[in-house]
């Protein structure tokens, strides 16, 4: 018999190494929501608050001082990591994705989207995805700046920028700002300022 | 092995054929006899077995997307994914409490991790060197890395200073992270 393995949705190990992940705090947040009879044996009953380092794992050979230190040394990394993830946090909030459309010919347009390397989206993925979604063409390139964006076939854009938010809604990103240029409105004209 | 591996090492990939399938199964059981009651589990003939040739001279093997093992030469080594769903069917060590920490950030081991109280080496004649080894931990269910032995389990007793076990594989490397498509 094959037996069935959890593995943690936030830091992917056992949960019994969560402690080890420098995420435990959301970590034990994820097992007690996914999976409670786990989490009540990990953590055990009388700790059940989310707050606590250690609870039943601390048992162990190594003595109290180095228990003590490993305590430490894990509270350290945990703090760490939780600096780290703020300042990506921050990183993803201040900057912005860029849609834009543009003529192809006087019919037809495409939808470039940029801006999205720092959001961990895979974008080979994302690019399926619309391809099959608006049954049209669609890949990743490097524009002008080398950077990678995805360009679709297509007048798409209020389609594709819906479907954006949604992602990052479900990310718990949706205060990121999504802009939208059209450079295949027409042309006013004379252009501003001339 | 994989503290620097990436998508970009990554040459080639292609399924196997049910020969192929066949024979890596039987090797797998003749390797690891105890695999024998669960190979077809882990292996279902209808599985598709990919191989996925990378930089380094590395194979990497997955059964419907999973990868289960892999090799370097012609041995051919379990995935901690594997270990986990059958852990019984390997050589396997056991490291004390404080070492987990170290092993997580695919150190070597050293030997007073491996012979300390909460620690557990096989009784003799134990393993010989450079055979590959499951890497517990104290009061943990699940492995946490998997390792070749730099020196024979008797000999970490005895000499019990230096590196004991050179890293593999383990919890948190980039072959642990890595995700087929
Ligand atoms: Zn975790």
């Amino acid at each position: 018999m094959l037996r069935e393995v959890v593995y943690c949705g936030v830091c992917s190990f056992p949960p019994e190494y969560c402690e080890f992940s420098g995420k435990l705090k959301r970590c034990k947040i994820w097992l007690q929501e996914n999976h409670a009879e786990l989490f009540e044996k990990l953590y055990s009953g009388e700790d059940a608050e989310v707050e606590g380092v250690t609870g039943k794992l601390a048992e162990s050979s190594i003595g109290e001082k180095r228990e003590e230190k490993l305590e430490k040394d894990l509270l350290k990394m945990q703090a760490k990591e939780e600096n780290r993830e703020q300042r990506e946090l921050a990183k993803k909030l201040s900057s912005k994705i860029i849609i834009k459309r543009e003529a192809r010919t006087k019919r037809k347009s495409v939808v470039a989207i940029s801006g999205l390397e720092v959001f961990e989206i895979d974008m080979k993925k994302l690019a399926k995805t619309f391809a099959s979604k608006f049954a049209t063409g669609c890949s990743v390139s490097k524009n002008a700046e080398k950077k990678e964006e995805i360009v679709i076939q297509g007048d798409v854009m209020g389609e594709v920028e819906n479907y954006l938010h949604s992602i990052l809604a479900e990310k718990g990103l949706k205060d990121v700002k999504v802009e939208v240029v059209d450079g295949a409105a027409k042309k006013k004209k004379k252009p501003e300022g001339a | 092995m994989f503290r620097k591996f990436a998508k970009e090492d990554v040459h080639s990939r292609s399924n196997v054929k049910s020969s192929v399938q066949r024979s890596l199964k039987s090797k797998l059981v003749s390797q690891y006899p105890k695999l024998e009651d669960v190979i077809d589990e882990l292996i279902p003939k209808k599985s598709q077995v990919e191989l996925i040739k990378c930089e380094d001279k590395i194979q990497l093997y997955s059964v419907d997307g999973e990868i289960l093992f892999f090799q370097k030469f012609a041995e051919l080594i379990p995935t901690l994914k594997l270990v986990h769903k059958f852990p019984d069917a390997y050589p396997t060590v056991q490291v004390d409490r404080g070492a987990i920490k170290f092993v997580l950030s695919g150190a070597n081991i050293m030997c007073p991790g491996l012979t300390s109280p909460g620690a557990s080496l096989p009784e003799a004649p134990g393993y010989e060197k450079d055979s590959v080894v499951v890497i517990n931990a104290e009061n943990k269910e699940s492995a946490l890395a998997i390792g070749k032995l730099m020196m024979s389990t008797e000999e970490i007793k005895s000499i019990n200073k230096g590196h004991g076990v050179e890293m593999i594989h383990h919890l948190s490397d980039p072959l642990w992270h890595f995700n087929l498509d």
